[in-house]
C-alpha cells in the first residue's frame, strides 16, 4: 500500500485506453477537464470529446441524447456539480429511460480539502442510490478504478462512479476482479467486519492492523458497489463474524452505511455501527486533518469496531 | 456627490491584490486569477459605493452585494478586511482548519459576506430574492451581483436574468467580470455566450460596457445604474484576469493555482505600495 494514486488519474488513463478498444465512447466535460483528467481523452479523440462549458444541466442532457444514438458517454464533472445541480436530468433522463450513460463525477467527499464545504459532495451516494436503475460504484484504489471504467462500459444501463481528487493507497493487483454488484474480499477475520467503500478501504485495512495488535481478528470488504449491493458477502460476514463496521466518505445518512443496514435488518440482524461524517456539513482544510477532525481515519474505525464488538 | 478620492482608491485596490497573494500563497490553494480581475471592482464597490458598516455587518439598511462566481472569495475577503469589517490577519488562514475563511463564501461564518456561493450560476439567483425583498419592503437597498463570464454558461444565469427583468428591478445591479477565460481555456473556445451584450438585452436588463480597471468608469456606470427604472442593469466589465501581476496576466493556468515563495515575492514587488 505504499504507492499513491488518486482515482480521478487512473480514471483519466483508462478513459484513452477504453477509446482506443471502443469506438462508441465519447466524453463529455464541463469546463473541468484538467481536473477530472478527461483531457487525455480530449488530446487522444478530439472528435469524440465535447466540451459543454459550465453548464451541467445540458451535460447531462446532452449524455442522455447521445446514449439513444447508439454512443457510450462518459460525462465527468465534479461529484458536487453531477449528483447535486444536475441530478433531476440525471433521474429523469438517464435514470428513467434507463439509457447507457456513465456519470464519472470525480472529486467528491471530505479529501477535496481546501475548496471546503460546497464541493464536497457527502450526499452523492445516497442521491443517486434512490434513482430506479442506477448502478452506483465507488472504486477504492487506482487498479479497481480502472477495472470500473472498463466494467461500466461492458454493462449496458446508467451508472455513476465516484472518483477521488487525493492520491490513495494502491491496494490492488493488477490482476484483480471487478465485477459489478460483487464485493470483494479484502482481508480475512472472525471477530468483526468492517464493510468498507472508496478510499476508507485502505483507512479499514489499516484499521484491521490496529486491531490485530490488540488480538482482534477483523475481516475487511471492500463494497465498490453500493448499489445493487452484495447481499450475500454481507449476510456471510454478519453471520460469521457478529458484528459489522460501515466506512465511507459520506455523511452517514443514505450512503453505504444505510445501504448495509437496510440488507441486515431484512435478513440476519447483528450489532452495528456505521463510520462517516455525522450529519454536518464539512470545512476547508488539508485532506489528512479533515479526515481526523471528522473522524474518518483508521484509528476512529479502529475505536468503532471495539464499541460494537463489545455489543455482541 | 463628493469628490472622488482617486488616490485612496488606487491604495485600497493595490492592498486588496496584496491580500489575494498572500492569502492565496498562505492557502496554498485557490484563486488569483479571477480575483485580481475583479479587484477594481470590488474597490469602487466598497470603497465608493455601496452603503455598508462594518462596525454592523448586519445593519438592515445595509447594500448587497453577492459574489456569485465563489471562487473569487479571496477578493471578497481582502476587500472585506481592507474595510475593517475582520482583522487582516484572517487572510492568512484563509483554507486552513478551522478557519474563518473558508475556501469559498460562508455567509454564516464570516461577516460581511451576504451569501454562502461557490456552486457557480447560485448566488445571482439569490440576488433576485434579496432584490424582491427589498421592494417589498420599500427599502432604499441596492443589490450588486458579480458574475463570471464562464458563469453565464449555467442556465440558472438565464432563469434569474428573466425573473430579474419581469419583476422590474431597477435596484439590481449585475457586474460581468469579463476576463474571457474560464478554467478549460478561453470562453469563445469552452462555450461561446456571445453576443452577450444583446442576449442580456433581449432578456429586458440595461446593459452598459466598460473597462473594468478604470475607477472613471466604474464610477460613473455605477451611478448611472443608479438613474435606471424599472430595469435591472447589466454593467460588463471588460477586464484582465490576473490584472496587476505580469506573469498571472491572461494565463488560464493561474485561474485555480497558488503563488510559491518566490513568486509571492515578485507579485509583492510588482504590486509595489507598503510592505
Ligand atoms: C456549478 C459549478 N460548476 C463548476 C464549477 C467549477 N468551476 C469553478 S471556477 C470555474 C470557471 C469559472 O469561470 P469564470 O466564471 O469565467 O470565472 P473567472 O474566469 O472570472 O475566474 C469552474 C468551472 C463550479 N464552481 N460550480
Amino acid at each position: 500500500m505504499n504507492n499513491k494514486i488518486a482515482t480521478r488519474e487512473a480514471y483519466g488513463k483508462a478513459l484513452v485506453e477504453l477509446g482506443k478498444v471502443n469506438e462508441k465512447v465519447v466524453v463529455l466535460d464541463a469546463d473541468l477537464s484538467k481536473s477530472t483528467k478527461t483531457a487525455a481523452f480530449q488530446k487522444e479523440f478530439p472528435n469524440r470529446f465535447f466540451n459543454m462549458g459550465i453548464a451541467e444541466q445540458n451535460l447531462m442532457g446532452t449524455a442522455a441524447g447521445f446514449a439513444t444514438s447508439e454512443k457510450i458517454p462518459f460525462v465527468s464533472t465534479f461529484a458536487m456539480f453531477a449528483s447535486g445541480r444536475a441530478f433531476e436530468i440525471i433521474r429523469n433522463s438517464i435514470g428513467y429511460p434507463k439509457l447507457n450513460v456513465k456519470v464519472c463525477a470525480t472529486h467528491a467527499g471530505i479529501t477535496v480539502g481546501e475548496d471546503g464545504a460546497s464541493h464536497q459532495a457527502l450526499e452523492d451516494l445516497a442521491c443517486m442510490r434512490a434513482i430506479p436503475n442506477m448502478v452506483v460504484l465507488n472504486p477504492a484504489d487506482a487498479v479497481s478504478a480502472k477495472k470500473a471504467v472498463f466494467a461500466m462500459a461492458e454493462y449496458n444501463g446508467p451508472v455513476y462512479a465516484r472518483f477521488g481528487r487525493a492520491a490513495v493507497p494502491v491496494i490492488y493487483d493488477e490482476d484483480m476482479n471487478f465485477e459489478i454488484g460483487k464485493g470483494i474480499e479484502v482481508k480475512e477475520g472472525k471477530d468483526a467486519a468492517i464493510i468498507a467503500t472508496g478510499i476508507m478501504v485502505a483507512e479499514a485495512i489499516k484499521a484491521r492492523e490496529i486491531l490485530s495488535k490488540k488480538g482482534i481478528e477483523v475481516r475487511v470488504i471492500d463494497m465498490h458497489t453500493i448499489k445493487p449491493i452484495d447481499e450475500e458477502i454481507l449476510i456471510k460476514a454478519a453471520k460469521e463474524t457478529g458484528a459489522i463496521v460501515t466506512a465511507e466518505e459520506h455523511n452517514i445518512i443514505g450512503g453505504l452505511g444505510s445501504a448495509v443496514a437496510e440488507v441486515l435488518v431484512e435478513n440476519y440482524p447483528i450489532p452495528m455501527k456505521r463510520v462517516g461524517t455525522l450529519d454536518t456539513f464539512g470545512e476547508s482544510g488539508k485532506p489528512a486533518e479533515l479526515m481526523k477532525k471528522y473522524a474518518l481515519t483508521a484509528e476512529d474505525i479502529a475505536k468503532v469496531v471495539e464499541e460494537v464488538i463489545n455489543k455482541k | 456627490m463628493a469628490k472622488v478620492d482617486y488616490e485612496m482608491l488606487k491604495k485600497n485596490a493595490t492592498e486588496i491584490r496584496k491580500g489575494i497573494i498572500k492569502a492565496v500563497h498562505a492557502a496554498g490553494s485557490g484563486h488569483p486569477g479571477g480575483s485580481l480581475s475583479a479587484a477594481d471592482i470590488l474597490t469602487v464597490l466598497y470603497f465608493y459605493k455601496m452603503k455598508v458598516d462594518p462596525k454592523n455587518p448586519k445593519w438592515e439598511e445595509r447594500d448587497r452585494f453577492v459574489l456569485s462566481k465563489g471562487h473569487a472569495a479571496p477578493v471578497l475577503y481582502a476587500t472585506l478586511a481592507e474595510k475593517g469589517f475582520f482583522s487582516k490577519e484572517e487572510l492568512l488562514k484563509l483554507r486552513h482548519i478551522g478557519a474563518m475563511l473558508q475556501g469559498h463564501p460562508d455567509m454564516k461564518g464570516t461577516p460581511g459576506v451576504e451569501m454562502s456561493t461557490g456552486s457557480l450560476g447560485q448566488g445571482f439567483s439569490c440576488s433576485i430574492g434579496m432584490a424582491l425583498a427589498a421592494k417589498l419592503d420599500k427599502k432604499d437597498i441596492r443589490v450588486y451581483a458579480l458574475l463570471g463570464d464562464g458563469e453565464v454558461q449555467e442556465g440558472i444565469v438565464w432563469e434569474a436574468a428573466m425573473a430579474a427583468s419581469h419583476y422590474k428591478l431597477d435596484n439590481l445591479t449585475a457586474i460581468l467580470d469579463f476576463n474571457g477565460l474560464q478554467i478549460d481555456g478561453k470562453n469563445e473556445d469552452v462555450m461561446n455566450i456571445h453576443p452577450i451584450k444583446e442576449k442580456w438585452e433581449s432578456f429586458g436588463w440595461h446593459v452598459l460596457e466598460i473597462d473594468g480597471h478604470s475607477f472613471e468608469e466604474i464610477i460613473s456606470v455605477l451611478d448611472k445604474a443608479d438613474e435606471i427604472k424599472d430595469k435591472p442593469t447589466m454593467i460588463i466589465a471588460k477586464t484582465i484576469k490576473g490584472k496587476g501581476v505580469s506573469f498571472m496576466e491572461n494565463q488560464v493556468g493561474w485561474h485555480g493555482t497558488a503563488p510559491k515563495d518566490d513568486e509571492k515575492e515578485k507579485a509583492l514587488k510588482e504590486l509595489g505600495g507598503a510592505n
